[in-house]
């Protein structure tokens, strides 16, 4: 856990993908949930976010 | 080649194209060669993702061309993502996902591990298994749609010889509770085999010394399994869900032979939903932002599936 922190904090890859791994797995449970809707209005942000993110951190040194 | 004959070649070439080819760095030749897989890139995917961006901001209608075409801003992806029927579809697209998903796994995995076991006709059975996935969506919508038939089909003949039930008392696409499970049963018989290969790659790429040594150990068959087979197949299992997660999410062609979205909209999935918007309602701008939030996830996605994949190339 505190390497996954050390990892954020001096902006590397691996934690941060993993991050935005996250994000995005938590928006798409958010789209399809049953639960409630205020879920699914706000699923696309968080997905959109995750994704870019993604793009982003994916460039950063191992 | 002899030197005579490579002179002769030479001496034949016209000297202004020689001296032009001659003359380009390797750089451009190879951006000569990329140039038309990009331009195609650009055209087919690129263009068109751009212009569904921009028309998802505006009320354009395709089937009113003459119409003035207004800037809304953010107000098609509020409608839809406020949308309680769009919300519904979406559950009933999970319904389709995790269902899927849950039995392809199961039965793809206890399939593979049974072919991985050396017995005689093991080959002949792996074609046998593999044969649904080879079949077109089309084609195989259209014979369980037969089977699925409460008079004559096989599918309700065999499940009143199990529960004793009349074979014409029960309709699998006609019914609202049983719609939704008769396009998991037919997906999974027919995408099964893929995650099965997935799986069986995934067992054949553990060495036995590994399995040598742990008896050696006195390890027990059961213990093996949970502490070498399943977590040395597990990056496979993930990259197996992970795929037939993306597929299912834009399943069309199956579900549309089997139900139509029917009945009601119990099995109309998210991609139905789209094309009906877009190609029956013409909402154009609408549906084009439709479109982005589903490729906006399933772009999500498939960066986890990249991610997994590089996972499983790193081993």
């Amino acid at each position: 856990m505190t390497r996954f922190f050390t990892g954020l904090m001096r902006l590397r890859r691996g934690p941060w993908e993993m991050l935005a791994t996250i994000i995005i797995a938590i928006g798409v449970f958010m789209l399809m949930q049953p639960f409630v809707i205020w879920a699914f209005t706000y699923s696309f942000v968080v997905t959109l976010t995750g994704t870019v993110m993604f793009i982003i951190v994916s460039h950063f040194p191992e | 080649m002899s030197d005579k004959t490579l002179d002769r070649v030479a001496s034949a070439t016209p000297p202004p194209v020689a001296r032009k080819i001659r003359g380009l760095s390797d750089r451009a030749i190879a951006w000569i060669f990329v140039a038309p897989t990009i331009f195609l890139l650009l055209a087919i995917n690129i263009f068109p993702l751009i212009w569904t961006i921009r028309l998802s901001f505006t009320n354009y209608k395709a089937n009113r061309i003459g119409r003035e075409v207004k800037e809304i801003g953010f107000r098609n992806y509020e409608r839809i993502l406020t949308d309680s029927d769009i919300w519904l579809n979406m559950q009933a697209t999970a319904h389709f996902l995790i269902w899927t998903i849950f039995f392809q796994v199961l039965i793809g995995f206890a399939l593979a591990w049974l072919i991985n076991k050396k017995f005689k006709g093991n080959d002949l059975w792996t074609t046998i298994i593999v044969l649904p996935m080879m079949l077109s969506p089309a084609v195989v919508g259209n014979f369980w749609k037969f089977l699925y038939q409460p008079q004559i089909g096989l599918f309700n003949y065999i499940i009143a010889f199990f529960t004793g039930k009349e074979p014409s008392s029960f309709q699998m696409l006609g019914e609202v509770n049983l719609a939704p499970w008769s396009i998991v049963i037919v997906d999974t018989w027919m995408w099964t085999p893929f995650v099965m290969l997935i799986c069986l790659a995934g067992l054949r790429s553990i060495p036995d010394y590994i399995y040598e040594a742990a008896e050696i150990d006195r390890a027990s068959k059961l213990r093996q399994f949970f502490t070498i087979t399943i977590p040395m197949v597990l990056p496979f299992l993930m990259l197996a869900v992970l795929f037939r997660g993306i597929e299912n999410f834009k399943m069309f062609d199956l579900v549309v032979q089997l139900t139509g979205g029917g009945p009601g909209s119990t099995t109309e999935l998210t991609s139905i939903n789209l094309k009906r918007e877009a190609f029956e309602k013409w909402r154009t701008g609408y549906a084009s932002a439709y479109a982005i939030i589903l490729f906006v996830t399933v772009f999500g996605l498939a960066s986890i599936y990249v991610k997994a994949l590089n996972k499983v190339k790193e081993r």
